[in-house]
């Protein structure tokens, strides 16, 4: 079921949630909603599920403008950040709840619902839980259960909101991937909220990067990490060193260190501009490779697992610079606290203007 | 070994755990259970005759006849007002919801005696609402049904004051992936709030029901006291030490607490069965 989001526009008394949004997703896509807090970005999830209502624009789900039903009457599978269980009800009965209040005419009989939910369960790895209470099962168990619930309905979309983010590390990338393998089998068209990067980047067939109510990209996930379209959309995903800098002749000179920046070669006026680049994208050595190397001091190291941070302290720099080099490197180099090394910033990502972040 | 660690543990976590148990129980004992066994040991002093011709004769059980129904009437109508009440002050937002909340508390607080007064000037045939039911040819004053209004004055706070904390707790996404999942109103209010604030409900409406057996001086104002018709029990107390038959005041008074203390356990026993299936 393909969704149509046009000129989307929700303000709030001080502040616009949603500024003109238009956004459309293909039957069968997974998309992920990422922003930071207070983006916008559940606000729209909401408006499709008719759970709030828009000020202007429509929502189009397969040619039918829904913007005006009922949350009751849109058909949209939910899924809370919080579970949103039924406490006095059994697992059971949480799932058949919306095949249980279809008026009477269109009702299944006992047995057919019976199948449908136990296949559910099936489904979501739970039917030894038929008889338990939400109470008695843990976070991602209850998540998993939630989504039974909003499947066994046919929804025609699925709509999840930050559906892991109350799960700890290890459950969340369990349950992430499980999924991703749940969505290619049942193939609905699903949009989830989330304020993790990584978790869109895994799990989403394309990515809305929303900022201010506003969508600042839309792309695949590689093309949004790659090419990002924007200062934010670099800083959003993923954790990245900021420099602010003087944009001259196609070179940016940030500190006294002059980089070459061949895309933004128009016109000789000097701009402001912000060069970014990832720590995973810079160079450690104990030897100078180029010219352009800077000579560094190693402030702290910081063991987080397959990769190694260093904090740098370069000449003509004020702010540390933050790298990550592979575990293996790091034993290679011998590196120490103090040590002398030379640094090289390969891929440095420049745009103009000042940005806010 | 490890269970004395623990033990040993625990008490150096929660410290003084003997003084203010044997605190409890003396206030308990000084307060309440010491007062309440007056009565039991006198009404088992008595001999059976006395005690049963002092509870059975016919004007002793038309009060607790009138009691026990207008005091169920009153907290079954407190269900309903109180529920609302609750809900609109935590879910909704309006301009002068805080003075709304603490008016809730009123009866609490105000001298019964000072809203019997209130009704009986409200109600009479002259008052401001009583000229007007005596237009329709209804009448409150000396009768049940204004025992009835007066006791929902006094049960309103308890149901609204069990049953908003529990509206509180329940977030509003429950109602919303009822919604979603395609109940309408009465359905997502029928299998799903219902359940949930039922046992608060309950707790509410027991107290209602408990507070309004034993109620007196709101009461009797309104009541207009006419033997076999609007004599409520404690009232029956009321006259018996008036005629120095203490003996049958006592017993009228005991089994008012058997009736109090069973609606008690009886709640109780509900809420734990409550308690069991779901959690």
């Amino acid at each position: 079921m393909s969704i149509e989001i046009r000129n989307i526009t929700k303000s709030y008394p001080g502040y616009t949630a949603l500024d003109d949004i238009s956004l459309s997703i293909r039957t069968g896509e997974l998309i992920a909603l990422l922003g930071p807090s207070g983006c916008g970005k559940t606000t729209l999830l909401r408006i499709i599920a008719g759970l709030e209502t828009a000020d202007k624009g429509s929502i189009i789900l397969e040619d039918k403008d829904t913007t005006n039903l009922p949350a009751r009457e849109k058909n949209v599978g939910f899924v809370f950040q919080h579970y949103a269980l039924f406490r006095r009800l059994n697992v059971f009965d949480n799932v058949a709840f919306g095949l249980n209040v279809r008026p009477s005419s269109q009702r299944q009989s006992k047995s057919e619902i019976r199948d449908r939910v136990m296949h559910l369960l099936q489904l979501v790895q739970m039917e030894w839980a038929v008889k338990r209470y939400p109470s008695q099962l843990s976070g991602g168990q209850r998540q998993r259960i939630a989504l039974a619930r909003a499947l066994a309905v046919n929804p025609k979309v699925l709509l999840l909101d930050e559906p892991f983010s109350a799960l700890d590390a290890k459950v969340r990338l369990e349950l992430r991937r499980w999924l991703r393998k749940l969505h290619e089998d049942i193939h609905v068209t699903s949009i989830f909220v989330t304020h993790d990067q990584e978790e869109a980047l895994e799990l989403a067939d394309r990515i809305v990067v929303i900022n201010k109510g506003k969508i600042e990209q839309l792309g695949s996930p590689q093309e949004v990490y790659d090419h990002p379209a924007n200062a934010f959309v670099y800083n959003f995903l993923g954790n990245v060193n900021v420099f602010q800098g003087r944009i001259r002749n196609g070179k940016v000179v940030i500190g006294d260190h002059p980089v070459d920046t061949p895309h933004l070669l128009d016109g000789h006026e000097e701009k402001n501009g912000q060069a970014f680049i990832r720590p995973h994208e810079i160079g450690v050595s104990r030897i100078r490779s180029s010219e352009s190397d800077l000579v560094g001091k190693i402030r702290d190291i910081r063991i987080m697992g397959s990769q190694i941070g260093l904090e740098l302290e370069t000449t003509g720099f004020e702010k540390l610079i933050e790298a990550e080099i592979p575990r293996d490197t790091w034993r290679n180099l011998q590196l120490n606290r103090g040590d002398e090394v030379f640094v090289t910033l390969n891929k440095v990502k420049v745009f103009t203007g000042d940005y806010e972040i | 070994m490890n269970m004395t660690l623990f033990k040993g543990k625990q008490r150096k976590i929660l410290p003084g755990f003997g003084l203010s148990m044997g605190y409890t129980v003396f206030y308990l004992s000084a307060i309440v259970l010491v007062p309440l066994s007056t009565i039991v040991i006198s009404a088992f002093g008595m001999n059976p005759e006395t005690f049963f011709g002092a509870i059975s004769s016919p004007r002793v059980l038309a009060s607790y006849r009138l009691s026990v129904s207008t005091a169920l009437l009153a907290s079954l109508f407190d269900a309903v007002a109180g529920f609302l009440t609750a809900w609109t002050l935590v879910r909704y937002r309006f301009p002068g919801r805080r003075i709304l909340d603490a008016l809730v508390d009123l009866p609490f607080a105000l001298p019964t005696a000072v809203a019997g007064i209130c009704f009986a000037t409200l109600y009479s045939p002259v008052g401001w609402l009583g000229q007007f039911l005596a237009k329709i040819n209804m009448e409150l004053i000396n009768k049940p049904s204004g025992i009835v209004i007066a006791l929902i004055f006094i049960g309103f706070p308890f149901v609204v004051r069990t049953v908003q904390p529990v509206i509180a707790e329940l977030e509003p996404e429950i109602e919303e992936s009822a919604q979603s999942l395609g109940a309408n109103r009465w359905q997502t209010f029928r299998k799903i709030l219902l359940p949930h604030l039922f046992p608060a409900l309950l707790t509410g409406i027991t107290l209602a029901f408990a507070r309004g057996i034993g109620e007196y001086g709101s009461v009797i104002f309104i009541a207009g006291n006419l033997p076999f018709k609007t004599e409520i029990a404690p009232l029956m107390i009321m006259t018996k030490l008036d005629q120095f038959d203490y003996n049958g005041a006592s017993a009228v008074a005991f089994v008012l607490l058997l009736i109090s203390f069973t609606m008690l356990i009886l709640l109780n026993g509900v809420q734990r069965w409550q308690q069991k299936a779901y959690q």
